[in-house]
């Protein structure tokens, strides 16, 4: 085997968290996502910064990637790539649930709903591509917030609204929330976000194992829910889908 | 995809494409339990012959079959009936003692019957044959492939007329080869595929005996004509042994079947790299005035045959791949949605891909392709929009010719196919035609059209109302365009195809 560098290592993976449309951490950001002492971070954040791969803001004091790498060629997942690959998946995820599917990316402060299919009633339902959902109540929010740094630090900085009154608004008791979606590898909103819908949603990965979406069904809390609990059933649906379209996404590029 | 999906029975439809074969098990919901699928050789031997390998298609077809039916977990005994779905055109011929393929299958797009099309023509030109079979004499159609293999191979004319030889479409070939081949397999073609050879009669679903001396054809090579959903003979042999084959259907047929379009005036469009759109005009045949198709949309056993009128539109998907690989301005066929959403509209610029000259409705093959309106102010993100406005102005003369052949008005209108990922291009076709469009829950509409007939035929559904309720509505675009905008654009785009004509000189 030949040897590695640590630090090339390290530097590739703080490059990887950092790709992305307007992605901006700070610098305990990157250090606890990557395990790492601030100090060892900072000295690599650096050095980067001296060969144009990341920029520092300089009101925020936030990373970000630099010119000189997007001018390498690096581009990030394309959101209609994403729901093109997602398209037959959650077709069969409404299909198998009954429920509506909603797959939604991080945008600005929440989660934007790009690509949305209809619960398979015959009912009227207006199409919600397009539209943003908060990140700190639904389920593809805390997905994403548990799964990507970048999430996670907008989490801190965005108003948390209590919708109703099962809301959790406080960072520390979020904190507690994304331990568990991370543990047991999907996110759950039971009216917290509206009265009578519960969601479940898990997130869909990249081929470099980066978190690029969260995927999840909404429906009335009766049939989402038995007895107080998910219905264990949809959730293996869900996480099933996610996986789909993440092995989707790591077979190459179109 | 496993055992999460209902129990069985089920019904497998095999797709005998133009690039590859598939097999697809459907469940009674009509979800799909498993697939698969495997591509042949696309044979070039000379600039505009495309020709196919029967043998390596028919062996492809075996190995699918078996492949799905092992991926499914199930055997043949789970399995209630077999459906067919195929390349429409495609002909071949074949000796009836050896099952050999005297020659490669000569391919749809194949174009070495133009000069044969012109000559049979004579003085009345391309609408000849119009009355009766619903065609224009064009390099497409089974008829003068079938004279033009009696004319090149030698002594098979003679053979033909022996009766040693059988033809047939690619629905044909794999029915009698499923069905036993030399040891009795059943010679039969369905009422859509027959449309399509510009042999059959319209009216009478006969094959036409004046057409057939016109271009000397000898009825022996032709196969029976039965409808699109019927028993035909079951399998013998392979992965399927014992059950019933029983539907055949060519594929933009089992396409409309699939998206349930049963009534007078539904209609589907099929978005890939080009597009077809079939609208169901009923239990009639109506001549298009107006630069369509008249063809056999399905018949069901003995019920009365429904007809369809067809407008095809040559490049759409294909416009964006030329956008990505030959001008290099995004790198994956979905970016055209990112780059045409970063403007709010075309920036004045109007994209009319007449690449190989206009088709449906004009029918020009002097023209060629135009970007019209470009001023300093218009980005690649004006191009971009203007190319899939293309695709949403192009399906638009399609169905303003369909309303006027037909007298009915389109109220809604059915697409699958991989272009309806681009939400964009959706929400723009609605905007365009002023209706509703309406993407199903399952995207292989094909395949799920040929199960469908397989399973009316054996009783596996009762009736097609059964097979309505079985269709979702997966996502569903409204118009948000003011009339005004519309008919302004409308009028601007018809102008930028008036500027494509005449631009090759002295077409011969």
């Amino acid at each position: 085997m030949a040897r590695t560098i640590q630090s090339l290592e390290r530097a590739a993976a703080m490059l990887r968290l950092l790709a992305g449309g307007e992605r901006r951490l700070g610098l305990s950001d990157v250090a606890s996502a990557l395990g790492l002492a601030k100090g060892t971070a900072h000295g690599i954040l650096r050095t980067l910064q001296q060969e144009g791969f990341v920029e520092q803001d300089p009101a925020s004091g936030r990373y970000q990637l630099g010119a000189e790498l997007l001018r390498l060629g690096n581009s990030y997942l394309d959101v209609h790539e994403l729901r093109a690959r997602a398209l037959v998946w959650a077709d069969d995820l409404a299909r198998s649930s009954g429920e509506s599917v909603y797959l939604g990316v991080l945008h600005q402060q929440g989660v934007l709903i790009i690509h949305h299919v209809f619960r398979p009633d015959d009912s009227r339902q207006v199409l919600e591509v397009g539209a943003m959902q908060p990140l700190h109540s639904t389920a593809l929010g805390k997905v994403l917030c548990a799964y990507d740094p970048v999430a996670h630090s907008e989490l801190a900085d965005s108003a948390r609204e209590a919708f109703t009154d099962r809301t959790v608004t406080g960072l520390a008791d979020l904190e507690g929330v994304l331990d568990l979606t991370r543990a047991r590898g999907w996110a759950s909103d039971v009216e917290e976000t509206w009265a009578g819908l519960a969601s479940i949603a898990a997130p869909i990965h990249d081929r470099r194992r980066m978190p690029v979406g969260a995927v999840g069904i909404t429906g009335a809390v009766e049939r989402v829910c038995e007895e107080g609990e998910l219905r264990a059933q949809l959730v293996a649906s869900v996480r099933d889908c996610a996986r789909a379209v993440s092995r989707d996404l790591g077979a190459g590029r179109f | 995809m496993t055992t999460t999906h209902g129990h069985g029975p089920f019904i497998a439809a095999i797709d005998q494409g133009t690039t590859s074969s598939r097999c697809i098990v459907f469940d009674r919901d009509g979800r799909i339990v498993s697939v698969d699928q495997k591509e042949h050789e696309q044979i070039f031997p000379k600039p505009g012959w495309v020709e196919h390998d029967a043998k390596e298609i028919w062996t492809n077809v075996q190995q699918v079959v078996a492949g799905a039916v092992e991926k499914a977990g199930i055997t043949s005994a789970d399995v209630k009936a077999i459906g067919i779905t195929n390349q429409r055109e495609t002909t071949l011929l074949w000796d009836k003692n050896t099952g050999e393929p005297v020659h490669n299958a000569i391919v749809w797009q194949d174009t070495r019957t133009d000069a044969l099309c012109k000559e049979l023509g004579r003085n009345v030109g391309q609408d000849r044959f119009r009355r009766e079979t619903g065609l224009p004499l064009a390099s497409y159609f089974s008829g003068p492939k079938v004279r033009w293999l009696l004319d090149n191979v030698e002594g098979l004319r003679e053979r033909a007329e022996r009766g040693e030889i059988l033809f047939g479409t690619m629905d044909s070939w794999v029915i009698w080869n499923l069905t036993g081949g030399v040891n009795g397999g059943v010679h039969v073609t369905d009422v859509t595929n027959a449309s399509r050879t510009m042999l059959m009669n319209l009216r009478s679903l006969a094959w036409d005996e004046r057409i057939l001396s016109s271009m000397d054809i000898p009825a022996a090579v032709l196969p029976e004509i039965r409808s699109s959903a019927e028993v035909y003979g079951t399998a013998k042999g392979g992965a399927l042994e014992g059950v019933p084959v029983a539907s055949a259907l060519g594929d933009q047929q089992a396409a409309l079947f699939g998206q349930t379009c049963y009534d007078k005036g539904e209609a589907k469009s099929t978005y890939g790299t080009g597009t077809f759109m079939l609208m169901n005009t009923g239990d009639e045949p109506v001549q298009s005035y107006n630069g369509l198709l008249t063809t056999v949309g399905y018949r069901i056993g003995d019920q009365k045959p429904v007809y369809a009128l067809e407008g095809s539109i040559a490049v759409t998907g294909s416009l964006v791949q030329w956008m990505r690989d030959q001008m290099g301005l995004i790198n994956s066929a979905a970016e055209i949605e990112t780059l045409a959403s970063s403007v709010e509209d075309n920036g004045g610029a109007y994209f009319v891909p007449a690449f190989s000259g206009l088709f449906a409705p004009y029918w020009r093959s002097d023209a060629r392709g135009v970007i019209a309106g470009l001023t300093r102010y218009v980005t690649k993100a004006h191009i971009a929009r203007a190319v899939l406005e293309a695709t949403a102005w192009q399906t638009r003369e399609i169905t303003d010719a369909m309303t006027k052949d037909s007298g009915v008005e389109l109220t809604a209108l059915k697409v699958d196919g991989g272009m309806t990922s681009n939400n964009l291009l959706m929400q723009t076709l609605s905007d365009f035609l002023d209706a509703p469009v309406v993407r199903p829950m399952v995207a292989e509409t094909t395949c799920l059209g040929a199960a469908y007939a397989a399973g009316l035929a054996v009783g596996f559904w009762p009736d097609t109302d059964a097979l309505r309720a079985n269709w979702r509505r997966a996502a569903e675009w409204t118009p948000r365009m003011d009339s005004d905008t519309r008919d302004r654009e409308y009028k601007n785009w018809l102008k930028a195809v008036e500027r494509t004509m005449g631009w090759i000189d002295d077409e011969s």
